[in-house]
């Protein structure tokens, strides 16, 4: 990804980029000695970071895992000391850096080393740039300010380092602004704007976490190589396991403001001595190990940081716990180099304790390929007109953001359709609520086009599950206005006592407690306002629901719970699911049959063994291949294979195949005629002209 | 049929929802000041309804011996060149500044939030058209606005109140609370709880007033409290015009605005107590919505 000669810069005499000193394995750069992080508010003190202690080297790169609100970007913005002032507050600990405790330096010495030292990469690359300020001004102001630099040195100086993050024609680059780039590529900028000035440690947070797979893993292996390179220490901040196991050095697990287990990545995974890690290991469905029946989850929520438990704090979810949890254990050593604050570490090390709790049920078996066809979606096109450029007369230019697609779901079947962003995924899910008009093509649920004005039936009976917890719910209802307002309005139930005992069976359903239907939706916790956007779907007895993007947006252990919810639901009342998601290994274990969908179009449709074991598409193929499996071991015998290049721009779409300008396999003949789905054998059909049927 | 339901006893946090007195009670200590501003407010109406009791003079008796008379015992607020006291003129000005300044506050800004939510929801050519029309509107200035809609419907008294007059001061509010009021339902429109309740298949009129409008509150309650004062004003400057209340009836505008002028340098009491009444007015009702719209969102409340 990065060309070779760019390594050479380090021989130019213009200030390129220098590894930071001799590699030193085993001196530490950082240090974190017993952190405590508070937030001071109205309604009392939240613990955010306690006793955190960890330390990284140079050239390594050291991951804080854990779910939101544990403390891991706390710790970061403490470290940094741009903790949100006046609520936070570091109350207690050191943080050494090259042997000096940055708590204790003046304002002044502290803004000399940001930036300069230490730099930070942001989770959102589509606020951190600022829109009004061209590339090249942003990029250069560090080297102005921080080293001194003239403008042309600054400038050549510029040029190299986004060379060096692999953005193509860097001069132009300078020249422009933030919106001109797409996500990954403003990401890259963030990079080159942190490695401006040799800094020797980069703190990221979060910071593939708003990309799709493919930029994500470009990204990634960016950040890893040059960390490599230039012997830069990097602290990744991530709730995802599966990019902890492909790119850690050493991990760091956090819980409810503690850290609770700490090794290097094959420790961690391979013999987790913390019952938390072993829950969330378990919980993310996996692509490298045959689908279980139903994924085991993390029970219950983590505690509340104002009010927390005595003892150790995960006790409550534990399933191993024990008399002597009440009293806190602390981080001790269970082999070298592997930490664990767990009374039973050394017994879940050593496997004595069975820790992989066994799939306890075998739900969901394949597809009922028998069964009546339900939705039929059948050419559906949906083109937008935007305005080309900037003149009055510059024209309409059209964004086909679903170009052609069909496909069925059957009675108690659930589609997966999975893509990257733009795709036009949600696109499909939105016209089959009849949410949006189509410009071409047709949909029909049980015979009737939904389209139809006299279809209302049909309609009420497709119901949505959103991605977003906290905009699918109206923060002026209570969850039992929400959940009961359907009830109501249909008139299923015939009086309000009636209602208030459904909603309660429907609250029951979703594994919601009875009291919560006074509640508020602010009141409740994201896995829990998603029950509650499952409940009120339901309460419309719907037979279709969509589904788009219904966990992405909660943390892992909470995502399995809404997965195993839906998964039962669906046993239960005989629901028919389209499955819209990005995550690959979630639609996997979901879905029955699954649609791979690429700019507008279905590139591969199969049923989810078949595609995930033989997967024909090179789209396909280097999604797969994208998506990190949270195993060490497997990840280093694993291709680094990353897919080149960016999402084309749905105005200018590719000729021909929309693939065929990232395409491993393309040929002249790709760009010439649009490949249409081909089947390639029973139930398997791809859109590739270079896949031969079987 | 229930899945995982919850069978054990669990403490239930109770949430019973406060009613009337109690409810007035939290408003009052989670927001003293809004309560401040309610007590406020509350004193000026009463004070209006009975200013027949309380006024010690009658409001329009001339007196030419008390002329510009300064604050004193028998008249603590002075005189003004007619020799009328100003305390008693406050008194009874407080029912035109009340009534004329709420009423058509509350109109003009329920009528403009309607058209706003409205305007959102449809979106396209709805859209278009209202907000051509809401342009036209807002390029007129208030005060033209009000009197050509006062030239043209003439008198119409009701209850003692120039029905028209509060229409006049309604209509120039109208637009501008449309305007405000759609670009925050354009972003409601937007969540997922509207589509959903599309998806349910509800009436355009249920998720309009029952999805997006209470959402709006908040927008909707800074620019009441916002245009009462502006109504007030309003009401003065048609006053002073010849078009709204007219002399000798009490109101606070016309004191300031009317012969005033000539005379504050001699007697600054004439304009420093009708100016503060107004002052006060607007004051305690800007706290009070403030107020309200934090109560009113749930987020805010019970914390």
């Amino acid at each position: 990804m990065i060309a070779p000669n760019t390594l050479r810069m380090e021989k130019s005499a213009s200030p390129g980029l220098v590894p930071v000193g001799p590699p030193s394995p085993g001196r530490a750069l950082l240090t974190v000695n017993d952190l405590h992080v508070h937030f001071v508010q109205a309604g009392g003190v939240t613990r955010a970071v306690e006793g955190v202690s960890f330390s990284v080297r140079q050239g390594q790169i050291l991951a804080l895992v854990g779910e939101s609100g544990c403390g891991k970007s706390a710790t970061a913005l403490a470290l940094m000391r741009l903790l949100a002032r006046p609520a936070g507050r570091v109350v207690k600990g050191e943080v050494l850096f090259d042997g000096v405790d940055l708590l204790k330096l003046s304002e002044a010495e502290m803004r000399e080393r940001r930036g300069r030292d230490i730099s930070m990469i942001f989770q959102e690359p589509m606020t951190s740039l600022n829109p009004v300020l061209s590339i090249g001004e942003q990029l250069m102001e560090p080297l102005i300010a921080h080293l001194g630099m003239n403008k042309q040195a600054a400038r050549a100086r510029s040029i190299d380092l986004l060379t060096m993050v692999g953005l193509t024609d860097p001069e132009r680059r300078l020249e422009q602004y933030p919106h001109h780039l797409s996500g990954g590529m403003r990401q890259r900028v963030m990079i080159a704007m942190g490695l401006a000035c040799n800094p020797k440690l980069i703190i990221a947070d979060e910071p593939t976490t708003a990309l799709d797979v493919t930029i994500q893993a470009q990204i990634l292996e960016l950040m890893r190589d040059l960390s490599r390179r230039l012997n830069i220490a990097l602290i990744i901040i991530t709730h995802n396991l599966g990019i902890v196991a492909r790119y850690a050095d050493s991990v760091n697990v956090m819980y409810a403001a503690r850290l609770v287990e700490r090794g290097d990545a094959d420790a961690i995974f391979a013999r987790s001595s913390h019952p938390y890690t072993v829950g969330l290991i378990d919980s993310i469905p996996r692509l490298d190990r045959p689908r279980q029946g139903r994924l085991s989850t993390i029970e219950g929520m983590p505690p509340d940081l104002m009010a927390l438990p005595a003892g150790c704090r995960f006790a409550p979810r534990c399933p191993h716990r024990v008399d002597k949890c009440d009293h806190d254990p602390s981080l001790v050593a269970v082999e070298p180099g592997h930490l664990s604050a767990c009374w039973r570490a050394g017994e879940l090390v050593t496997g004595a304790l069975q820790a992989r709790a066994t799939a306890t049920d075998a739900l969901l078996s394949i597809g009922p390929a028998t069964a009546p066809v339900r939705v039929t979606v059948q050419e559906l096109k949906r083109h937008f007109k935007v305005s080309a450029g900037r003149g009055w007369f510059s024209g309409a230019a059209t964004v086909k953001a679903v170009d052609g697609v069909s496909f069925d779901i059957r009675q108690g079947e659930t589609l997966g359709l999975v893509g990257e962003s733009g795709c036009g995924k949600s696109t499909i899910g939105r016209a089959i609520l009849n949410l949006d008009a189509v410009t071409a093509g047709s949909i029909i649920i049980d015979g009737q086009n939904i389209a139809d004005k006299r279809a209302r039936e049909v309609r009420r009976r497709t119901q949505v599950i959103f991605q977003d917890p906290f905009s699918s719910l109206n923060p002026r209802m209570s969850v039992s206005e929400i959940i009961g307002e359907p009830l109501a309005v249909y008139k299923f139930e015939p009086d309000a006592q009636r209602i208030e005992a459904r909603v309660q069976e429907l609250l029951g359903q979703v594994g919601l407690m009875p009291y919560m239907a006074e509640r508020y939706p602010h009141e409740l916790s994201g896995g829990q306002r998603q029950r509650v956007g499952i409940a009120r779907a339901l309460a419309l007895k719907p037979s279709i629901i969509v589904c788009d993007e219904p966990v992405s947006a909660l943390d892992v252990s909470i995502q399995g719970q809404i997965i195993n919810l839906l998964d039962e639901l669906q046993q239960r009342l005989g629901l028919t699911y389209l499955f819209i998601a990005h995550d690959l290994a979630v639609v996997r274990h979901i879905s029955h049959r699954v649609a791979v969908m690429y700019l507008g179009r279905i590139m591969e449709l199969a049923d989810r063994d078949e595609l995930y074991r033989n997967p024909r598409h090179p789209y396909t193929q280097l999604l797969l291949d994208a998506a990190p499996v949270p195993d060490p071991v497997i990840e280093r015998g694993r291709r680094p294979r990353v897919a080149k290049g960016e999402l084309p721009s749905p105005i200018n779409q590719p000729k021909g195949c929309v693939f065929s300008t990232r395409c491993p396999m393309a040929t002249v003949e790709c760009s010439q005629a649009v490949p249409a789905l081909r089947q390639i054998a029973d139930g398997h059909y791809v859109a590739c002209i270079k896949v031969e049927p079987c | 049929m229930k899945l995982g339901a919850i069978t054990t006893s669990v403490s239930v946090p109770s949430r019973a929802r406060p009613t009337g007195w109690r409810k007035m009670m939290q408003f009052a200590t989670t927001q003293p000041l809004g309560a401040a501003g309610l007590v406020t407010a509350l004193v000026m109406a009463i004070a209006g309804a009975l200013a027949p009791l309380i006024a010690p003079y009658n409001p329009v008796a001339i007196s030419f011996s008390d002329m510009l008379a300064p604050p004193s015992w028998e008249h603590p607020l002075g005189t003004d060149n007619f020799g009328r006291d100003i305390l008693s003129r406050i008194l009874y000005g407080a029912r035109t500044a009340i009534v004329m300044g709420l009423v058509s506050a509350l109109i003009g800004s329920t009528l403009g939030a309607i058209i706003g939510v409205v305007s959102a929801y449809f979106g396209g050519v709805v859209d278009l058209l209202i907000q051509r029309v809401v342009d036209i509107f807002l390029s007129l200035p208030i005060i033209v606005l009000a009197l050509v809609v006062v030239a043209m419907l003439g008198r119409n008294l009701v209850l003692g109140f120039d029905f028209n007059l509060i229409l006049a001061i309604s209509i120039p509010i109208v637009p501008q609370v449309a305007r405000v009021v759609r670009s925050s339902a354009l972003s409601i429109r937007e969540m997922a709880y509207v589509d959903a309740a599309r998806v349910a298949g509800y009436s355009t009129r249920r998720i309009i007033f029952r999805h997006m409008a209470p959402n709006l509150m908040a927008p909707y309650l800074i620019m009441l409290t916002a245009f009462i004062a502006q109504a007030i004003l309003l009401e003065a400057s048609l006053s002073f015009l010849g078009l709204g209340v007219t002399e000798p009836s009490p109101a606070w505008g016309l004191m300031l605005a009317g012969n005033a002028v000539d005379f504050y340098r001699q007697a600054p009491w004439m304009i420093i107590f009708p100016g503060l009444a107004i002052s006060l007015a607007v004051f305690s009702f800007n706290l009070l919505g403030d107020s309200l719209r934090d109560w009113l969102d749930p987020k805010a409340r019970l914390r």
